[in-house]
C-alpha cells in the first residue's frame, strides 16, 4: 500500500487530508520528525497561516533539511496552500525566508475585490499534468488565502501549471519534476479534490 | 471568477442539529455529520456548525462531531460557539475545522481576535456579529439612517457596540471574514436585512456572510446584489426541504451571480 507522509507542524486541519488519502487507498503517516519521512512514497506539506511561524516550527522539528533533500532527490511532493508557498524564496506576508526550491516570491493578491480570497474559483490549467488527470480543464476548487507565489526567472513559465482570477490573475498550481504545489485545498474541494489526491497517490505509488 | 457561496448552517445543541425561532423553541432536525454530508452532496459550498449550547462539558462531543463531519463531507467547515481561547481554537481546527467563528468571546475579549489571527492566520478567523436594529429615534421610518446594536449570548444580551463600528474594529484586529446575522430576522423567514449587510460591506474589505431571515431563492439574490454579501447562509429552509441548494443556485445564476454548479447527480 502506498504510504504518504503528511507533515504535521502544529496548526491546522489534517483530518480531511488523512481521510482523502484513505479514500484513495493510501496510508497517511503523520510526520513530526525526520525519521517519519523514511519508508514513505510521497510527502505532503499542508498548512495555512503565515510563512515565518511555519518555517520556525518546521525548523524546530528538524524537518527543513529532510524536506529539501526529499525534493532535491526528485521524489513525489505536494505542497498545499502555505505548503506550496514555502517552496519559493520568500514571502512578503511577513518577510520570512522560505525553502528557496522554486525561484520567486509570495506576494499579496493584486487588485482583489475582497481579501482574503475565500471560496470556490476556477483553476485554469496552462499545461497538462498527471495530477489533474480526469479533472475538467477549468474545474472549481476551494481557496482560502491572501497571498500567492509569483514564479520568476527564466523558468517561471515552465513552473506554472494553472492560473486563477481574483482581481488580477495569479498562479494557483505549480510543478517542477516530481514536486507540485497547489494554492487551493484539494482536501476541501469535493469529488474533484479527492480525484486530485488520488492522482498524487497514484504518482507516488509509481502508477 | 470567485463563486458566491451557499452555506447551510447547522445549529448544534447536545450533539444534535436544532433550529428554533430567535434562538428559542428548539426543534430537533437530525444528526450533524449526516446532514452535513447530505448538503455537500447537494452542492453546499461550505458547512457552518454553531454550537449553540457551548457548555464546557459538551466540548468533547463537539470535537467528535467536527471530526466525523470532516471525514464525510469534503467541503470547508466553519465551527462557532464556545471558543474562548487560542488553545480551544487549535483543538477545533485539529479536529477538522477550517475556520473558527468567534462571537461572544470576541466582544468580551477583542484581543482574542488578534491572537487567533496571529497564530492561525486571518483566513481561519471568522467573527460572527449578531445585530439588532435600533428603533428610529424620531419614530419616523427613514428619517435618519438605520443603525444596529451588537447583541450576544444568542441574542439574549445587548451590548453598547454599534454593529458597523464593531465590524471595522474586528477586521482591524485580524478577522478574515464576518458572519452577519440579523437577530430581528433570524428564524422568521422574512428576508435578509440587506441594509445591515450593505452598511457593513461598504466599510470592510473582507468577505461577508449574510445570515438571518432567508425564506426563498429571491432573498439570497438580494443579499448579494443589494447587500453586497460574498456568501449566503440559511438553516430552516434547507433542513425542512422548503428549497433545495440547487434551486437557490439556479435563481442566483439567473440573476447573473457566479455560483459553483451543483453535482449532476444532486437530488
Amino acid at each position: 500500500m502506498t504510504r504518504i507522509a503528511v507533515v504535521d507542524y502544529g496548526a491546522g486541519n489534517l483530518v480531511s487530508i488523512d481521510q482523502g488519502l484513505r479514500i484513495a487507498g493510501a496510508t497517511a503517516v503523520l510526520a513530526r520528525r525526520p525519521a517519519d519521512l523514511s519508508r514513505v512514497d510521497g510527502v505532503i506539506v499542508p498548512g495555512v497561516g503565515a510563512a515565518g511561524p511555519a518555517m520556525e516550527r518546521l525548523a524546530a522539528r528538524g524537518l527543513v533539511e529532510p524536506i529539501r533533500a526529499w525534493i532535491g532527490a526528485d521524489r513525489p511532493f505536494l505542497g498545499i496552500c502555505l505548503g506550496m508557498q514555502l517552496l519559493f524564496d520568500g514571502s512578503d506576508e511577513d518577510g520570512a525566508a522560505t525553502l528557496g526550491i522554486l525561484p520567486g516570491r509570495v506576494e499579496r493578491l493584486a487588485d482583489a475585490p475582497r481579501l482574503p480570497h475565500i471560496g470556490w474559483n476556477a483553476v485554469r490549467r496552462t499545461r497538462d499534468h498527471p495530477l489533474f488527470a480526469g479533472i475538467a480543464p477549468a474545474a472549481l476548487f476551494y481557496f482560502v488565502h491572501s497571498y500567492a507565489p509569483r514564479p520568476s526567472g527564466p523558468g517561471a513559465r515552465s513552473v506554472t501549471l494553472a492560473e486563477t482570477d481574483h482581481g488580477a490573475t495569479f498562479v494557483s498550481a505549480v510543478a517542477r519534476g516530481a514536486a507540485a504545489g497547489l494554492q487551493f485545498h484539494p482536501e476541501r474541494s469535493g469529488p474533484d479534490g479527492l480525484r486530485l489526491l488520488a492522482n498524487f497517490v497514484a504518482i507516488a505509488g509509481g502508477g | 471568477m470567485l463563486a458566491v457561496r451557499v452555506i447551510p448552517c447547522l445549529d448544534v445543541a447536545r450533539g444534535r442539529v436544532v433550529k428554533g425561532t430567535r434562538f428559542v423553541d428548539l426543534v430537533d432536525e437530525g444528526d450533524p455529520p449526516e446532514l452535513a454530508e447530505r448538503y455537500a452532496r447537494e452542492g453546499a459550498d461550505e458547512i457552518v456548525f454553531l454550537d449553540i449550547d457551548a457548555a464546557p462539558e459538551g466540548r468533547g462531543t463537539l470535537l467528535d462531531i467536527v471530526e466525523r463531519t470532516a471525514r464525510r463531507a469534503f467541503v470547508p467547515l466553519t465551527v462557532g460557539g464556545g471558543v474562548r481561547t487560542v488553545s480551544e481554537m487549535r483543538d477545533v481546527l485539529r479536529a477538522g475545522a477550517d475556520k473558527v467563528s468567534l462571537n461572544t468571546a470576541a466582544v468580551a475579549t477583542p484581543d482574542l481576535v488578534r491572537r487567533c489571527a496571529r497564530r492561525f492566520g486571518s483566513q481561519a478567523v471568522v467573527v460572527a456579529i449578531d445585530a439588532r436594529r435600533l428603533p428610529d429615534p424620531d419614530g419616523e421610518d427613514g428619517a435618519v439612517p438605520p443603525s444596529w446594536e451588537v447583541v450576544v449570548k444568542g441574542g439574549r444580551e445587548a451590548t453598547p457596540l454599534d454593529a458597523v463600528t464593531w465590524s471595522e474594529r474586528v477586521v482591524e484586529l485580524g478577522a478574515g471574514e464576518l458572519l452577519v446575522t440579523s437577530i430581528d430576522r433570524d428564524g422568521t423567514q422574512s428576508g435578509f436585512d440587506t441594509e445591515l449587510l450593505r452598511a457593513i460591506a461598504d466599510r470592510v474589505p473582507v468577505p461577508l456572510v449574510a445570515s438571518g431571515g432567508a425564506s426563498g431563492p429571491a432573498d439570497f439574490v438580494a443579499a448579494v446584489t443589494a447587500g453586497g454579501a460574498s456568501a449566503v447562509l440559511a438553516a430552516s429552509i434547507f433542513h425542512r426541504r422548503q428549497h433545495s441548494i440547487a434551486a437557490v443556485k439556479a435563481a442566483m445564476a439567473a440573476a447573473g451571480i457566479p455560483v459553483r454548479p451543483v453535482p449532476e447527480d444532486a437530488p
